[in-house]
């Protein structure tokens, strides 16, 4: 065990970022002492994976430097940063399927194992396996990593970046980037097993979504918000709650989900359904949908909630029963027909089906109402810039300007755009299939904040809540799901809201 | 200590694994119970000698597959190295009588054209599609205008040997072809190139980031291809005894049909020159089939047509696909 030195095993100072449009990294400095767990904490988009990826030399910074054991180094590659002894554990995994577990570890690194030109799996299958012994992985280093789960292929991911152990001499630094987001419970408390062991031989930065988690393996916790580190915690001797309010950077109060804006509904109703089957899907499922109404759906995966959305968005057509939007029947054979009956969906999967991350925010904006902005055949771009404007400053999207790509958008900020769009195409009843999933605390609210006012503007919002808390929260009413069909339904005014072991009870 | 087992492979992979060979077995039966003709020894020799040019040029095809790319230069590189191979050797039009040695002078010619196809689609980032179209057409275009469209005959039986002669009964370029194949599993296997064509064809950015010369890499791998080709213009030279610069026609369409039937994925990452060897023999069996059973050759090209758009619909996992290009 290396004794604790004075000289950080890594140094960032006064390290600047930035992409187009957005400053990613605002002058930060940031230090990883030997034998120590850093934790990194932040909203999406403050910048925590971007210092990573300059500490791992796939970002080159504009300005600052960088130390390691206090010699000032450039890193121009992930390659350079691995003999420099630092590794990186990725958000997005970078295990290749198409390769065996040991080709994936030592991708790159295949020199070791050459002789006459040829790689000997043998020898790296052998040099693998100690790897994995090291995450407690049961496999056989010559499989293909296709056959592996999610999770094993985290672990071998991890197991790839502990390879720098008994490949470097001096001081280690593993760089973990939300390495539990796809671990079960058991796996996470392996992993951190994992890092208390491996402390003793390196330095390690950890960023990680779950506070608890932060807590629970840090030495030292960073906060970044909007690239810049805005506090440094030192000892364990800070709450979550101390977190949150420096992420944020305002206080947390009780008024989360917006409450006393909750509309009292109106008795227009916008949507009933009766008896709505589809098979494999869902049962029998009747609710009549009020305008001013949030109708929260709860349920397990598997309980139908996502199939009913999806059809009552025209995504899917249902089997058999009724429904009738401003009381007139309708049956929605495709999407542009939802939209054009006023039925939005905001699917769960933003990148993927929520948005063309290609395109300036403008355009995603008035994707679902384009025949608005046509005239004499062609697009008015003016009206389609002067529209988006007006969104971007209602909604206070962050972009640098309406014809921004999307996709270099924060998570929160482009869950904003779909919202816009939706409301650009004039929907009255709008489907939000987890709203809030991976975007930060502030978004969050943000978003809880627009669903208040759409509301109020009397539209109707169908909510498949992230959480029971935020289902409660933000429902004025409530179906509860289970295998397909409606197990109970709750009234939630504001004060009289049913708690989640009232909904989960129903649930399983 | 808390252990975890892999999790197995699903039905639907484990038949496309072994999809292309079943299909192969399926032919040869089919084929067999039409005209028993087909499981004779002189009609299996028949077919490995079929089998051999095309082996030899999905070897170096199949590799840029798996990178994701596409070579469509391979009539132009075959068509060339078959007519520099025949002007090098005893002909009738030449006075050089370089005799085998020829073989690696028509390969490093296909090697330096793959080299050029990797320099360009690297350094100019054009697709590989629109680079090796174009390279391939200046390879015919350069093989016509040596020969001024003529034709030139070897008069070198040791060249000619190359395709005509026997071991143990077999023709030679059935050899050859082994050899190439044998070599080709090598580097696939073997060799950390082997490994790193796998990474950039299923994702580049990993690759690049593992520290593996990603450019390097494809510009070596054209080259190689290059090589292959070249090895297959001096066998297609040495089995008609001539060179011109219709001599590869019809090649290209049978080598990426003969390499995605066999189950490499045109996406990239996916695949091998195993797979490669498969596909080549299921396109032979049914020429050879369709030929004993007497059915018209442009018939033949219309099946040919459509076994590439089976192989490939097959192939596809549409349950993950839902925007085409």
């Amino acid at each position: 065990m290396n004794a604790p030195s004075s000289i950080p095993a890594l140094e960032v100072r006064g390290v600047s970022k930035s992409f187009p449009g957005v400053k990613a990294l605002d002058n930060v400095s940031f230090t990883i002492k030997r034998n120590e767990v850093v934790g990194l904490i932040g909203e999406n988009g403050a910048g925590k994976t971007s210092l990573l990826k300059v500490l791992n030399g796939i970002y080159q910074p504009d300005e600052g430097e960088l130390l390691v054991d206090g010699r000032p180094v450039k890193l121009a590659s992930p390659r350079q940063a691995f003999d420099t002894g630092i590794a990186m554990v990725f958000q997005e995994q970078t295990i290749l399927p198409s390769l065996t577990v040991a080709q994936n570890i030592f991708l790159g690194r295949e020199e070791e194992f050459l002789r006459f030109g040829l790689v000997s799996k043998a020898r790296m299958n052998e040099a693998a396996a100690v790897e994995l012994k090291k995450v407690h992985l049961d496999i056989h280093p010559g499989t293909a990593c296709v056959k592996l789960s999610f999770a094993d292929r985290q672990m071998v991911e991890i197991a790839k970046a502990l390879s720098l152990d008994s490949r470097i001499t001096g001081n280690i630094t593993i760089l973990l980037d939300e390495p539990t987001s796809v671990l079960e419970r058991k796996e996470v408390e392996l992993l951190f097993a994992i890092i208390a062991d491996l402390k003793k031989r390196a330095s390690i930065a950890f960023i990680s979504h779950r506070l608890d988690e932060v807590l629970a393996v840090s030495d030292r916790v960073y906060v970044m918000r909007d690239g810049k580190v805005v506090k440094e915690f030192d000892g364990k001797d800070v709450t979550e709650k101390d977190m949150h309010q420096h992420m944020v950077g305002r206080q947390l109060h009780t008024e989360y989900y917006r409450e006393a804006r909750q509309t009292a509904c109106s008795d227009k109703v916008l949507i009933e359904a009766r008896n709505l089957s589809k098979a494999g899907a869902f049962r029998n499922v009747s609710f009549a949908l009020r305008a001013g109404e949030v109708l929260g759906i709860a349920g397990v995966i598997g309980s139908g909630r996502e199939d009913l959305a999806r059809c009552l968005a025209g995504h899917t057509k249902s089997d058999t029963g009724t429904l009738e939007v401003n009381g007139q029947r309708a049956r929605f054979a495709s999407v542009p027909q939802a939209t054009a009956q006023g039925v939005g969906l905001v699917p769960a999967e933003r990148k993927v089906e929520g948005l063309v991350a290609q395109f300036s925010v403008a355009e995603n904006m008035t994707l679902a109402a384009l025949p608005k902005f046509v005239a004499k055949g062609l697009l008015n771009f003016g009206a389609e810039t002067a529209q988006a404007k007006s969104w971007i400053d209602r909604l206070k999207i962050k972009t640098p300007s309406p014809h921004a790509m999307t996709g270099g958008l924060s998570g929160g900020n482009q869950q904003k755009v779909v919202l816009a769009k939706w409301r650009i195409a004039g929907v009255k009843v709008l489907i939000l299939d987890h709203p809030t999933r991976g975007i930060d605390v502030g978004a969050k609210e943000d978003v809880y904040e627009l669903v208040r006012d759409m509301t109020s503007e009397g539209l109707a919002v169908i909510l498949l809540g992230d959480t029971l808390e935020e289902v409660i929260g933000l429902s004025s009413r409530i179906l509860v799901m289970r295998d397909g069909e409606v197990t109970a339904s709750f009234e939630a005014p504001p004060g009289g809201k049913p708690t989640q072991i009232d909904l989960v009870q129903h649930m399983v | 200590m808390q252990t975890r087992k892999a999790t197995s492979f699903s039905y639907l992979d484990q038949w496309r694994r072994w999809a292309p060979l079943a299909v192969l077995i399926a032919l040869c039966i089919l084929i067999g119970l039409f005209n028993p003709n087909f499981l004779s020894t002189g009609n299996f020799i028949r077919l490995l000698n079929s089998a051999a040019i095309p082996v030899v040029l999905c070897m170096g095809a199949t590799f840029i597959i798996l990178m994701g790319s596409i070579d469509l230069s391979v009539e132009g590189i075959v068509a060339l190295t078959a007519v520099i191979a025949s002007l090098l050797v005893a002909n009738d039009i030449t006075a050089y009588k370089l005799g085998l040695f020829a073989v690696p002078v028509a390969m490093a010619i296909g090697g330096l054209m793959g080299l050029v196809n990797g320099v360009v689609h690297v350094k100019l980032k054009t697709p590989s599609f629109m680079t090796t179209l174009g390279i391939g057409f200046a390879g015919l275009g350069i093989a016509t205008a040596i020969l001024g469209g003529l034709t030139v005959r070897i008069a070198d039986p040791t060249f000619r040997y190359l395709s005509l002669g026997r071991v143990f009964g077999i023709p030679m370029a059935v050899w050859i072809a082994l050899a190439a194949f044998l070599v080709a599993l090598t580097i696939q296997q073997r060799t950390r190139i082997g490994a790193w064509i796998y990474a950039i064809g299923t994702d580049e950015v990993t690759a690049r980031f593992a520290g593996i010369p990603v450019e390097k890499t494809r510009i070596l791998v054209f080259a190689l291809a290059g090589l292959f080709y070249g090895l297959g213009g001096v066998l297609a030279a040495a089995q008609f005894g001539q060179g011109h610069a219709l001599i590869a026609q019809g090649r290209l369409f049978t080598t990426i049909t003969a390499v995605v039937v066999g189950g490499t994925a045109l996406s990239g990452g996916v695949g091998s020159v195993v797979n490669s060897i498969i596909g080549v023999f299921i396109v032979v069996v049914l020429a050879n089939g369709m030929v004993l059973m007497g059915i018209e050759p442009y018939v033949q090209q219309g099946v040919q047509g459509l076994l590439i758009i089976a192989a490939v619909a097959l192939a596809l996992d549409r349950s993950r696909l839902s925007v085409v290009k």
